[in-house]
């Protein structure tokens, strides 16, 4: 199982969901919710100049029992959140910061499309592609 | 320089066509035409700033923020950063371009200066889409009181 979540900065509404097997996405709104608690916390760590580094990647948010929750944050405050199986222990840390470039890159795609309004639903059928294909290599 | 002729061009072309119209010209028309250069540039601030800041680490501040615009915006739009950045440091900042590109194909004296704000505009929504995307709210005015030169005042709203 992946599901991967763009939400919107402020008011923290979804503006992608997708998830593999596609029956699994509404499983995971609460521990998405949850997750952005952990988010904001490393948000404003940074704010404050705590880390030296101020990354995108946030790296692991919190592990559950049977899913690991992780989080990336672009300058824009767009967040990613990715949920994925603790069993998938094949998944390495590098290889989900290449994810989130990907979706970094692909939402930056949109974001210049002229015809796309920001704030709305993404609804493109290339940023679907580029995540389908990303998230059947891991899956 | 050879290559900051097309962009200026660019950048001006849009003016007349909006602001004014050869048979019939009134008021309203004119700012409408303003405030639709300005929606325009308003919106390529919000995309521009999401490509630029792409690669960047995460901004420390409100002035790491205005620094990127002064920077790395003027630089990717207008081939120079900003000449001068002054700041109150309670969320109002002055951005002076000495060379400003848009208005370097009008002449430098005293002819076309009432024109020159309308080449402003856009540069105008330019930054207050930019500031927009990176999640602060803004006005954005700005002034020609000596060509070439611009002045952009920039406050920025209190969340």
């Amino acid at each position: 199982t992946i599901v991967a979540y763009i939400l919107r900065a402020l008011q923290n509404y979804p503006l992608y969901i997708r998830s593999i097997p596609t029956e699994n996405e509404l499983k995971f709104h609460y521990t998405v919710h949850t997750s952005l608690d952990v988010v904001d916390e490393k948000i404003s760590a940074m704010g404050k100049a705590l880390v030296d580094q101020r990354e995108l990647y946030l790296g692991l948010l919190y592990p559950t029992e049977d899913y690991k929750v992780y989080g990336y944050v672009t300058n824009s405050k767009v967040k990613f959140v990715m949920v994925v199986d603790s069993s998938n222990t094949a998944l390495r840390d590098n290889e989900i910061r290449s994810m989130f470039r990907k979706l970094h890159n692909s939402y930056t795609d949109v974001m210049c499309n002229p015809f796309y309004n920001p704030g709305d639903c993404i609804n493109s059928r290339a940023f679907d592609s580029m995540v389908t294909s990303m998230m059947m290599q891991v899956c | 320089s050879a290559s900051a002729s097309p962009c200026s061009v660019l950048h001006a072309a849009p003016v007349p066509q909006t602001c004014s119209h050869p048979s019939a010209p009134k008021a309203g028309d004119q700012e409408k035409g303003l405030s639709a250069l300005e929606g325009v540039g308003f919106r390529v601030g919000q995309g521009l700033s999401e490509r630029l800041t792409k690669e960047m680490p995460s901004f420390k501040d409100e002035l790491d923020v205005v620094k990127f615009l002064c920077k790395d915006l003027w630089i990717n739009v207008f081939k120079k950063q900003v000449d001068n950045l002054r700041t109150n440091h309670q969320g109002t900042y002055m951005l002076q371009d000495n060379q400003f590109l848009p208005l370097s194909q009008l002449s430098n004296g005293k002819q076309y200066l009432e024109e020159a704000p309308k080449f402003l505009a856009f540069t105008c929504g330019l930054v207050k889409g930019a500031l927009s995307n990176l999640g602060f709210d803004s006005t954005v005015t700005a002034e020609v009181t000596a060509m070439p030169s611009s002045k952009f005042q920039v406050v920025i709203q209190k969340s």
